[in-house]
């Protein structure tokens, strides 16, 4: 019954899990972190901050950080603002098809932003825009209604993708909130309007400034949208300068330090960013707010109903139905500029792209096969490390937490950049101008989606449960194998698809990392249209779009057969 | 013959300690509880011995086999020390069936697939489930997957049964209705059961042996259910075996008075001791109260109409006693007295206290 070696043999294991969940965070996220601050830093050998600084006053470098502020300024107050307010009207109000309301908002989510970009630049541009044309052709306009080419249109297309961050948070705290806080007011005598001032708004606005925070950091580092409307005008940030530096110099000295002090600009403004966001969730707002279901009492909106319900049609229809319907209109023309005719439009794009064209053909399977395999090595590697950080307990775990924590804070720019750091050939291993370095990077840029859905899965997972195994006699490994996984399963499934559809899309990490035959879906659209083919790469970005919805609505199945 | 002998148990926090120094020894075939109020360490006890945690100090042993032994490198992982575990939130597997539950034992264990069923249908029968092997815990009551907890950890015949609070999340009736049960099982299978509960009640209903522990994680006695109730060692255990009054008593002149009144207490075994200041402990159930006669002269500062019983607080001369007469008695004697009536109490049962010892318990 009792032999020593038998605890040796399960120790051996914790330690083996540990070293490997360390390794990983280690090799794919921490190194390529250090390396950029080490770049950020060090000149020939030794530490110089003077050098670092003279690079930050360089007016390109100071434009773009000065950029990435005030658009990432502008689109956080917009989506704040927009989101708060259709969270409430969904949640808090008597006007007509909230359901359906709260499921087309959240719509945006799945749409990559700089799809949008190219729908806008399509619609607003200010020579060519469609509906800039309209206005002057048909209404007699001297010029353009709206320029999208500025810092108002960049931040306004941001807004439009970004304001669900705020919109689901304050729904899901606007659902959750006890009702009997807003009535004992009321009973105090409270207006509607003072308990809106003095209680609900409180209550939610740590949900508020949350979902505010995740967008500031969102679209501090965002390439997509600033490169397609940006470069028109020379609008650049912090990314898209990392990018065309870069791509220009071909990967020089000069610019690769650059990038890294950049990227430490954001690395930086990400931790405090994080930093602030769970010093204020955890300022206590869930113990305001219950974790049952209430029904809370709806304002009536008597004469505004209806015409709030229009404003939200037409909000919809605008933001969300027109974008999409225009990229898969000009996907369908046979020239660029010609009218939407029936004798114009035609499929034989779509069969060009999926068919015969090389690029987009290659682009589709890399992207299918890149994130496939990231979704599922990251699924594997999440769900262990989340294991050691969640159920375990051994030593040296604390380091673990810590390094758990850089996935989350780290922007994609500065994973890529980080990638090419360390999978250059500097270190005895050269992936560049591989589809490997693109894979590496795509583990390390969704490695916290993967532990966000793995340590919610296995903390439902009661210790009981395992200890029971245990009990019955299971080892170590059988538990795992019969009771964990199983019992992880949803969260992995969850894990899985929350990297995979992304991955289809991605664009800020693909396009500081592709070569000419590792192009992603999202490097071909943008390329493409770069390149002035503006028909094909609309036709790849419906293509795209398609793929991306079919995923979701498999997600959404999932989900509702696991219960989630 | 022991079958777990546990010998200076230290475990926890260098500023927390939880428990300290302990030792205890479970005999075979008997059901034995530990008992204590809710975070004495009880939990954690039961947890070493599975072998969930290890401690700083001592040694384990299970049939007289070391299982934990730091100091000579020995801790056996829990799957090799052959108990039997049931939680107090079951932890029935979701994903399997009933089924499912109870054969894993038996399918790590490498028992072939006809008797695996036998055995586990036959454990289904014993715990009254038959029928109900197909279905899924969440279709389940929580008293039924209770019992699929437990037969799930009697299925591989342990010699030792460990329970932790396995009651406390059903509801009265069934509390009481499956603590005899489990009772049941035991006799009929000979294991030896530890269970562990801060439910005094369940602790008296069904053990052989019980130990009570305080809030520091200290055995304050070992002893059968009617030495534990009717002879408490201390002052601790006394006040944790039920409500307890305390009435305070002083000596003066050779006499002891009630509270700051002159009345001597009513009760022939009086305290020996130094200490001038006492405290006579009994419990509701031990008093006795009548409108007239012999007895202390006292008040009814509340009187509460229960259904089943009268509840009353009386008040001797600036002490108060709680207790309880039952409906139709206090009707047939003439006994419902309202507030302010005087009355009379004597007692059946005493337990005498040194006053700055019980002070210091229940000050904790």
């Amino acid at each position: 019954m009792s032999s020593p070696a038998n605890k040796k043999g399960s120790f051996g294991v914790a330690q083996v899990i540990l070293f490997l969940s360390i390794a990983i965070l280690v090799i794919v996220v921490a190194f390529p972190v250090l390396l950029i601050l080490f770049n950020a830093f060090w000149v020939e050998d030794h530490f110089d901050l003077a050098n670092t600084i003279s690079i930050l006053k360089q007016p390109m470098t100071y434009e773009a950080l000065t950029n990435s502020l005030i658009i990432a300024s502008m689109s956080t107050i917009g989506s704040t603002i927009v989101g708060t307010f259709f969270a409430w009207l969904v949640t808090r109000t008597d006007i007509p098809y909230h359901n359906f309301m709260k499921s087309m908002f959240l719509v945006p989510f799945m749409l990559p932003s700089f799809i949008g970009a190219i729908a806008w630049k399509m619609l607003l541009s200010p020579n060519a825009g469609l509906i800039n044309r309209f206005f002057m052709d048909h209404l007699g306009f001297d010029g353009p209604i709206f320029n999208i080419y500025s810092y108002y249109g960049i931040s306004a297309v941001e807004v439009m993708y970004l304001f669900p961050f705020v919109f689901i948070q304050v729904c899901g705290a606007l659902e959750r909130m006890d009702p009997t806080l807003e009535e004992s007011a009321r009973i105090s005598g409270a207006g509607l309007l003072t308990i809106t001032r003095k209680i609900t708004i409180p209550l939610v606005m740590p949900s508020i400034l949350s979902g505010a925070l995740l967008i500031m950091l969102y679209s501090m580092a965002h390439f997509g949208t600033v490169a397609v409307l940006g470069i028109e005008r020379g609008i650049y940030n912090i990314p898209v300068l990392i990018y065309e530096r870069i791509h220009q110099s071909g990967g020089s000295f000069e610019s690769i330090r650059m990038g890294a002090i950049l990227a430490t600009v954001l690395v930086i403004s990400a931790a405090i960013i994080i930093w602030a966001q769970r010093k204020i969730l955890s300022t206590g707002h869930y113990q305001i707010i219950g974790g049952k279901s209430f029904r809370p009492t709806q304002l009536k909106l008597r004469g505004l109903r209806i015409p709030l319900m229009l404003f939200c049609f037409a909000y919809i229809g605008f933001t969300i139905v027109l974008p999409t319907v225009i990229i898969f209109l000009v996907g369908g023309l046979s020239t660029y500029g010609l009218p939407f005719t029936p004798e114009n439009l035609s499929l034989a794009n779509y069969k060009f792209i999926l068919f015969d064209f090389d690029v987009t053909r290659d682009a589709i399977f890399n992207s299918v096969t890149l994130g496939f395999t990231a979704a599922v090595i990251t699924m594997f590697a999440g769900v262990m490390i989340s294991y050691v950080i969640v159920k375990m307990k051994v030593r040296g775990k604390g380091i673990l937490e810590f390094l758990g924590m850089l996935p989350f804070s780290v922007p994609g720019s500065v994973i890529a950049l980080g990638v090419i750091l360390a999978w250059s050939g500097q270190f005895g291993i050269n992936l560049y101008n591989t589809v490997w370095i693109i894979l590496v990077a795509y583990i390390a840029r969704y490695m916290a989606f993967s532990l966000k859905a793995n340590s919610a899965a296995l903390e439902q997972i009661h210790d009981s449960l395992i200890e029971a195994a245990r009990a019955c006699g299971a080892t170590m490994w059988q538990s795992l194998k019969d009771i964990v996984l199983p019992l992880a399963k949803p969260g992995m499934l969850a894990a899985f698809f929350l990297i995979f559809l992304p991955s289809l899309r991605e664009l800020t990490v693909s396009i500081m990392l592709y070569a000419p035959t590792t192009r992603t879906i999202g490097v071909a659209i943008y390329t493409l249209n770069e390149d002035g083919e503006t028909v094909i790469s609309c036709a790849l970005a419906g293509i795209a779009l398609i793929i991306i919805v079919l995923g979701q609505f498999i997600i959404n199945h999932f989900n509702k057969k696991a219960g989630v | 013959m022991d079958i777990i002998r546990m010998e200076g148990i230290s475990k926890g926090y260098p500023d927390h300690p939880v428990l300290t120094d302990l030792n205890l020894s479970i005999k075979k075939g008997e059901c034995f509880t530990l008992l204590g109020p809710s975070g004495c360490g009880k939990t954690v006890l039961l947890r070493l011995i599975a072998g969930f945690e290890t401690p700083e100090a001592g040694r384990i042993f299970i049939d007289d086999e070391p299982v934990t032994d730091l100091a000579n490198g020995i801790d056996v992982p829990t799957e090799n020390r052959g108990l039997g575990v049931v939680f107090q939130d079951y932890a029935v597997w979701p994903h399997m069936t009933v089924f499912d539950n109870i054969a894993y034992p038996l399918k790590i264990a490498d028992v072939p697939k006809a008797e695996r069923k036998e055995r586990v249908m036959k454990m289904i029968d014993i715990v009254g489930m038959t029928g109900l092997e197909k279905r899924y815990p969440s279709e389940l009551s929580g008293g039924q997957q209770q019992r699929v907890a437990l037969a799930r950890a009697l299925v591989g015949n342990p010699s030792l049964m460990l329970l932790d609070e396995p009651l406390s999340n059903l509801d009265a009736n069934l509390r009481e209705e499956m603590r005899f049960e489990i009772k049941e099982l035991q006799r009929k299978l000979g294991v030896t059961v530890l269970y562990v509960t801060h439910d005094q009640e369940i602790g008296l209903a069904i053990s052989d042996r019980v130990a009570i522990m305080d809030r520091k994680g200290a055995i304050q006695q070992i002893g059968t259910p009617w030495e534990i109730f009717e002879k408490p060692a201390n002052p601790f255990v006394f006040n944790f075996m039920g409500i307890a009054n305390f009435l305070d008593v002083r000596r003066e002149n050779g006499q002891f008075l009630v509270g700051t009144g002159n009345q001597p207490i009513p009760w022939p075994n009086l305290p020996q001791g130094d200490t001038d200041k006492w405290v006579a402990g009994f419990r509701p159930s031990d008093v006795t109260l009548s409108r007239e006669g012999a007895g202390l002269r006292g008040v009814i500062r509340r009187a509460n109409f229960l259904g089943a019983t009268m509840d009353y607080l009386v008040e001797i001369d600036g002490s108060h006693l709680r207790t309880a007469i039952e409906t139709h008695k206090a009707i047939a004697s003439d006994l419902i007295l309202k507030v302010g009536a005087p009355c009379v109490i004597s007692f059946n049962a005493l337990h005498w206290f040194e006053a700055d010892k019980l002070k210091e318990v229940l000050s904790e």
